[in-house]
């Protein structure tokens, strides 16, 4: 198919859905809840549960590619556009509230590790839940307190107990988004799960990590803590703690052997490259909506911006609108590249992690922007600019920080192996 | 749909494209651009890729059909090669392009074979005034209607051939409103100035400054005869190429600093193994590709006829000129003292780069 910029329909139409969603449901409570922290916001989970249901979307989760869920859509010819519908679903739910986002149950980043490191089996296995009679969450560990960015040097092990034909699991875990949802048994809740990154092999370094699904209420698997945030406080940041977390065998994702490969390495890679242009989207979610709103409250005191002319005849107001423009619409164009290529097969870790740099970039200097020209209007809490400018900053941070995407993307470019430039 | 494939055409033309620019014109760009003489063979060679050409019809001598994404890619690989060398091969769409696109039926049957029937021939036009505030949407020039002719005064700056030119369109401000005139070889009040502009880069390009001192044109040589023309289309098209042309540019500039940065060694280490030489490639890398997409997007947008079009045009232009500045540079930079001294390209890649706020009506797609 050549160039062409026209969005899909089926996304144009839930674009539309979703801006009501995001009015009725989220931005009317953002406030409510980035003063309450740690309260969960119900009603919204059970709605987006229906909502989902209905639309039989189990999960945010993508679909597995070219499997039996695309099927009908194959034999129509019709191009892909699985990856390419969930950033536009995300950035537009981000731009009702992202921490609300955040809070969407299906599975989420832990589901997500399933999708891109399990196998059929296993995805058969873990995934069915989230078309469950109520909303459930999964949740992704990786980060320690001794392992941010370098996630190679994570100290959690697991280790095979030849006698249960188990893994034995140990460790703890900072950080995890959704963790309390998916572990602690709230009613309103299905049962969830964790994906737990640790080594099998310490002395083979990357080749070592694997990733492990621990049930919710696996014994000596529990949530110690819940952070208190600079944003997003609507969506749950866990520290978990593991000792002797005993899981069955067939829940190791992947491979269990440790060839002295770094495929299970890859598998966590495989994950980042499927979601970090969705994390992208989620930032430019949070962007959008200041953007619009700055627009909303220059208007109202009659300044337009006059696109067209040239910078010398420009405000200082009206060029820094324009500049914004350009940058969100490019960053939301790279966004989109990066899940058009996903969706057709291309590999995509350079589009991918280019997103992600762009859009944490984007996602905070337009934040920050929007607050600047609104003055007091942009400081106080009175307005929703100043969350926004809280809550676009974490996507700079998670998913790979902005330099660890900048360092993947410079690798790819300088075809530089991890140990040639770090 | 999304789709960023391009067309077998686009491919076969860009790869043509692409093997000119890469051999031709990068070859010639660092002599043409000290000596200010851009051999008139390299132009010739240009000119048979046949960009102008595929974008008339047949009925006007041409054989294709306008498409302003081919034109966006086309130029985009042309100016990785040289931006001078560029602009000279593009110079006759100048003229031509806004008569394909705003002109009546009589304008197209005159002129359109007559400049791409044979090889390169200097037609041109003439949109920037020597003004700081130059805005193409608010020119000083001026038209009035006196009878069944049009007066034109006023001062048009960098034209590029305007010495040897067959013919130029001349904009200027009519009514408040920005017009195109057909102004032939010789017209009476028409002076060129004696001298080539002086610039900070595009040596290679002959251009120079136009008085129009009460030039009359019949009114039938207005772009678009009574009902004259909407120039945001052309003007549109315009933004386009300049900022396809700086896509290419910086392009051309993170290639060869990205290249140089593998070889260069310093604290034992390539120079690409720092992170921050690595860092500044990754994000040079990351401001094409979101220029690249951003000018795409418009294209497709003005050949799909969508009503933001002009808009997207402007910001992806906007965007494009920042971008170059920015990327030229760090390429710079990245060379160090070496990317100072005239024997490397990077230095002219920056006098380029910075160049692009001020190119609009340089080139056309
Ligand atoms: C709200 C929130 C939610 C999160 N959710 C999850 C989750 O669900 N699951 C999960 O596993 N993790 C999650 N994280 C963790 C997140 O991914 C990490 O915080 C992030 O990867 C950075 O790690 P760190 O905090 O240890 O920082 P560090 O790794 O200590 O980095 C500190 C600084 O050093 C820089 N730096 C590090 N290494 C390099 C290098 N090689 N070159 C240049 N600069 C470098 C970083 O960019 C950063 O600026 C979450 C974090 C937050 C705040």
């Amino acid at each position: 198919m050549p160039i062409e910029f026209d969005p899909p329909k089926p996304i144009v139409q839930t674009q539309f859905v979703l801006k009501t969603v995001a009015e009725e449901m989220m931005r009317s409570k953002s406030r409510y809840y980035d003063e309450h922290e740690h309260e969960i916001p119900w009603d919204y989970i059970e709605f987006m549960h229906t909502a989902m249901k209905a639309m039989g979307a189990g999960s945010l989760a993508p679909k597995e590619k070219g499997n039996g869920h695309e099927g009908e859509e194959q034999k129509e010819k019709r191009p892909p556009i699985a990856y390419q519908s969930l950033a536009a679903q995300i950035e537009a739910l981000a731009w009702g509230d992202v921490g609300f986002y955040l809070c969407t149950p299906g599975g989420g980043l832990g589901a997500a590790a399933v999708q891109a490191a399990g196998t059929p089996e296993q995805r058969a296995k873990f995934l069915a839940r989230f078309a469950g009679e109520k909303p459930t969450f999964a949740a992704m560990c990786m980060t320690e307190a001794g392992a941010g960015s370098d996630t190679a040097s994570i100290r959690a092990r697991a280790v095979l107990d030849e006698k249960t034909n188990e893994w034995v699991l140990n460790g703890e875990k900072i950080f995890v988004t959704a963790g309390d949802k998916s572990l602690t048994p709230y009613e309103k809740l299905g049962k969830g799960f964790i994906v737990v990154w640790a080594s099998i092999d310490p002395s083979a370094g990357r080749a070592g990590m694997r990733a492990f699904v621990v049930e919710a209420g696996t014994p000596g698997v529990r949530v110690t803590k819940l952070e208190h945030k600079l944003g997003i406080r609507v969506s749950d940041t866990a520290a978990i703690s593991l000792v002797d977390v005993r899981v069955p065998f067939d829940h190791i994702l992947g491979s269990p052997t440790v060839e002295k490969t770094t495929t299970g390495f890859k598998g966590a890679m495989a994950t980042f490259d499927a979601t970090r242009p969705l994390v992208a989207a989620s930032g430019l979610g949070v962007a959008r909506a200041a953007l619009e709103f700055l627009k909303e409250k220059l208007a109202e005191n009659g300044i337009q911006i006059r696109y067209g002319l040239p910078r010398q005849k420009l405000t200082a107001i009206e060029r820094d609108v324009i500049d914004m423009d350009i940058m969100l619409k490019s960053a939301w164009l790279m966004v989109i590249k990066a899940v058009w290529m996903a969706d057709n097969k291309h590999p995509n870790a350079l589009e991918s992690s280019m997103s992600k740099v762009k859009a944490g970039d984007v996602g905070t200097k337009i934040t920050q922007k929007v607050v600047e020209i609104l003055g007091p209007l942009g400081y106080s809490r009175e307005f929703l600019a100043e969350k926004w400018f809280r809550d676009a900053k974490i996507t700079d941070i998670y998913e790979g920080t902005g330099q660890i995407n900048r360092l993947v993307v410079a690798r790819q470019i300088l075809g530089y192996s991890g140990a040639e430039l770090r | 749909m999304y789709s960023f494939e391009l067309t077998e055409e686009q491919q076969m033309l860009i790869e043509a494209v692409g093997k000119y620019a890469g051999n031709d014109l990068r070859a010639a760009a660092h002599d043409a651009e000290e000596n200010h003489d851009l051999p008139k063979k390299l132009i010739s060679k240009g000119w048979e890729l046949g960009l102008l050409q595929a974008s008339i019809p047949e009925a006007y001598g041409g054989f294709g059909e306008r498409s302003a994404v081919t034109g966006v890619l086309a130029v985009e690989e042309m100016a990785f090669g040289d931006l001078a060398g560029t602009l000279a091969v593009m110079t006759p769409s100048l003229f031509a392009t806004p008569i394909l696109l705003a002109g009546t039926e009589e304008q197209k049957q005159a002129y359109l074979p007559k400049v791409i029937e044979g090889d390169w021939a200097p037609y041109t036009a003439a949109l920037i005034e020597y003004a700081f505030d130059f805005d193409p949407l608010a020119l000083r020039t001026t038209a009035t209607l006196a009878g069944d002719e049009y007066v034109l005064n006023g001062e048009k700056a960098f034209v590029p051939f305007a010495k040897e030119a067959e013919a130029m369109i001349v904009y200027a401000s009519l009514e408040g409103k920005t017009q195109g005139f057909i102004v032939p070889k010789g017209a009476a009040g028409l002076t060129i100035g004696d001298e080539r502009e002086k610039l900070m880069s595009l040596n290679a390009l002959p251009m120079y400054r136009v008085k129009l001192d009460n030039v009359k044109v019949p009114a039938s040589n207005r772009l678009g005869g009574a009902s004259g023309m909407d120039f945001e289309p052309v003007l549109a098209s315009m933004r386009l190429a300049a900022a396809s042309a700086a896509v290419g540019v910086a392009n051309a500039a993170f290639e060869y600093s990205k290249n140089y940065a593998k070889e260069r060694e310093a604290f034992g280490v390539k120079i690409a193994q720092k992170q921050a030489i690595a860092f500044m490639l990754a994000e040079m890398r990351t401001e094409i590709e979101a220029s690249r997409l951003l000018t795409w997007e418009a294209a497709w947008k003005l050949d799909a006829g969508k009503d933001n079009a002009f808009t997207e045009a402007y910001l992806a232009y906007m965007g494009a000129a920042d971008m170059a500045m920015m990327v030229t540079d760090r390429a710079v930079q990245i060379l160090g003292g070496h990317g100072y001294i005239r024997e490397h390209p990077v230095e002219m890649w920056m006098r380029n780069g910075r160049g692009f706020a001020t190119f609009t009506g340089l080139a056309i797609i």
